[in-house]
């Protein structure tokens, strides 16, 4: 008996959810630039302005400050704003909201003003869409306590994630790679809230722990198919939500392979890696039998031309060899 | 400027205006004392010289209405309803004030009377209220949000951002810019080439009034005016209150950025004295009701300090509650 699925892309199990949530809850709305008449940047909200009208599906001007700000007051004044904003780099003009406030304001009122915002945007590389459209910041993000920070990589969690961040009475930053929204694949239709406190082991190996997420879990998976036929065992574990980090399967796992590699797109230089790094070796120092290992991108504003830009991120070759030399160091 | 519209206020209101304003000033000065004797830290801001512009615009408000303000908020606090006690034992950092003490100063919280902080980055507030305002709307209802901001706000982008956002979605929205003529040091002529605020929100399409904000009736009568606009379903209103800070920036501040002199001049236009002696002329209130007025208001901050000092520190164990929602019982 298999359960039942239906086959879809990352893109439309964004839409199901946020079509999902729009008709179950009058309390949701969209908010965002281009999302209504042209249908989204990356085409997820397309349609929805039809079905939904103008009131709940709002085109808003270039103004990131103030509608990611006016989502922040929305949801304290009672309502469940969903805002898109069109990509990781332009969230920077909306950053003192994300942090000043959003981020902030809980805490500060002893309680009084959680602030049960969603906020969702697309990260990453892979497009040439050169050095103001491509960064991942979202290692950023986590870095800030009163944020929730998820990153889906499948098909699953695109719609799980986003019910499990409504249901939330935080502000979740939700990223979406860029180079997932055509991905096919099947839905779980049964499938529920997605747990966004859990990392998820999506292969499971006894050689090496890979802490990866987004769209670098298919290069990690990749490599692991590679490694498989020269014998080295992945165990790729895709984290899901970068804030908070879940350690107890990040250092459960590690203990098992007692090597623990990171994979993102963020830059190394005080990154997620770096973070996941540290949490390693302060937990589970005594139990490795290598150093651990990052494989990040280069430390340069992303280029446009294909060649220095694949060059520039982390590769299926560059876990490949890292891999390598983790198994060849002897404990 | 709106000319004043003469009109009679009656002796009740006129005490209940009084009141309120002598009750932010006594609280004020009381805090001043209570920052030289180290009882208060951090940054302080005084309202002195302001209070006509909150006590006025929050006549116009009912308890459904948000209000949003800045650093400079202990008088929005009290005229909105906050009590003393928890807004003294806010200054002091202890738990039983408005924000359990957590805020400080620049950061009175008080969801109860949907008062939003509090905000400490300049302009930072604006965004919020244009959202307060959304969800008025989007779930039909007539609440409107009060937003407070001083004229450095007016430089910045989130100004800028809202206004139109809030002209163009016909938001319920009062902005309220207490141009108090300096940023800080950096007077208003330094730091805008155009220096009409009022002509600028206008620009947005949106109703735009400058008023005497040192004269609460004139501040009151034209924040009635706009909440009662927006209430039969009109979009944001702007209300530019000229008005003037008598006391430094915060307690670090030697004002080396303006004259004695000028101070002097703004004194004679001083909220309390002008109401008084136009209260006093109109038959309304007698001095015996001014020194009244104030001993209460005395009174009131003395229990305020007797109950911030006798409160308790929050628990260190407690630091990392409410980084996330707790659940509510
Ligand atoms: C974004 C930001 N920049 C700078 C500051 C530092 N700062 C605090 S108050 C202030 C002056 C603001 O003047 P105004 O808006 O006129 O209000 P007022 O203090 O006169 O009430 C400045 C520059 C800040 N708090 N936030």
């Amino acid at each position: 008996m298999s359960a039942s699925v239906s086959r879809t892309t990352y893109r439309e199990a964004l839409r199901g959810a946020l079509r999902e949530a729009l008709t179950a809850d009058p309390r949701v709305f969209l908010m965002g630039e281009d999302i209504g008449r042209y249908g989204g940047c990356y085409a997820v909200t397309k349609s929805l302005l039809a079905e939904f009208g103008e009131e709940r599906i709002r085109d808003t001007p270039l103004s990131e400050s103030a509608f990611v700000g006016a989502g922040i007051g929305a949801a304290l004044g009672g309502m469940r704003p969903i805002v898109e904003i069109m990509t990781v780099n332009f969230s920077l003009l909306a950053l003192d909201q994300i942090l000043n406030n959003a981020a902030t304001l809980c805490h500060m009122s002893a309680g009084q003003c959680p602030v049960p915002l969603v906020i969702r945007m697309a990260t990453g590389a892979g497009r040439q869409l050169a050095a103001q459209h491509s960064h991942s910041l979202e290692g950023w993000y986590a870095h800030i306590p009163g944020l929730r920070i998820v990153a889906p990589a499948t098909i699953d969690d695109a719609r799980g994630m986003l019910r499990a961040a409504l249901l939330c009475p935080d502000p979740v930053l939700m990223f979406e790679h860029i180079g997932l929204f055509n991905m096919e694949g099947d839905l779980t239709e049964a499938a529920g809230v997605a747990d966004i406190e859990r990392a998820a082991i999506r292969r499971t190996g006894r050689d090496i722990t890979v802490l990866t997420y987004g769209a670098s879990l298919y290069r990690c998976l990749e490599a692991a198919t590679e490694l498989s036929a020269a014998g080295i065992e992945l165990e790729v574990v895709d984290l899901r939500t970068l804030r908070p980090l879940d350690d107890a399967t990040i250092i459960k796992s590690v203990r098992r392979t007692r090597r623990a590699l990171m994979v993102d797109e963020g830059w190394k230089s005080g990154g997620l890696s770096a973070e996941l790094g540290m949490r390693v070796v302060e937990q589970a120092f005594f139990d490795l039998d290598a150093p651990v290992m990052r494989v990040c991108t280069a430390e340069v504003p992303i280029p446009y031309p294909k060649h220095l830009e694949d060059a520039a991120l982390p590769s299926v070759g560059r876990i490949v060899a890292a891999a390598h030399a983790m198994v060849a160091h002897e404990p | 400027m709106e000319p004043v519209v003469a009109h009679d206020i009656g002796r009740g209101h006129a005490l209940h205006l009084l009141a309120q304003m002598l009750r932010i000033r006594q609280f004020e000065d009381r805090c001043a004392r209570l920052y030289t004797e180290q009882k208060i830290r951090g940054f302080l801001h005084l309202y002195n010289g302001e209070e006509a512009v909150a006590v006025g615009v929050m006549q116009a408000l009912g308890v459904a209405d948000s209000v949003v303000a800045t650093y400079r908020e202990h008088g929005h606090a009290l005229a909105r309803g906050v009590p003393m006690n928890a807004l003294m034992a806010e200054m002091y950092g202890r738990r039983t004030g408005s924000s359990g003490g957590r805020g400080g100063s620049m950061h009175v919280f008080d969801v109860s009377r949907h008062f939003y902080g509090g905000n400490a980055i300049v302009g930072g507030g604006l965004p919020i209220a244009a959202g307060l305002a959304l969800a008025q709307r989007l779930r039909g209802l007539d609440g409107v949000a009060a937003c407070f901001f001083g004229e450095g706000a007016v430089a910045e982008g989130e100004f800028h951002e809202t206004l139109n956002l809030a002209a163009l979605w016909h938001l319920p929205v009062l902005f309220i810019c207490e141009n108090n003529l300096y940023a800080m040091g950096t007077a208003l002529a330094r730091s805008e080439a155009i220096t009409d605020i009022r002509a600028k929100a206008a620009a947005y399409g949106q109703p735009a009034v400058a008023v005497d904000g040192m004269d609460v009736i004139a501040v009151e009568a034209a924040a009635q005016r706009a909440v009662k606009a927006m209430r039969g379903g009109g979009g944001s209103h702007f209300l530019e209150c000229r008005t003037y800070r008598f006391r430094a920036h915060s307690m670090f501040d030697a004002q080396l950025y303006r004259d004695k002199a000028e101070v002097e001049e703004w004194r004679k236009r001083g909220p309390l004295i002008t109401f008084t002696t136009r209260c006093k002329a109109q038959g309304l209130i007698a001095e015996e009701d001014f020194l009244r007025l104030e001993r209460q208001a005395d009174a009131e901050v003395d229990a305020a300090v007797m109950f911030a000092e006798g409160s308790d520190w929050e628990p260190v164990a407690d630091l990392e509650r409410y980084v996330y929602a707790e659940p509510r019982a």
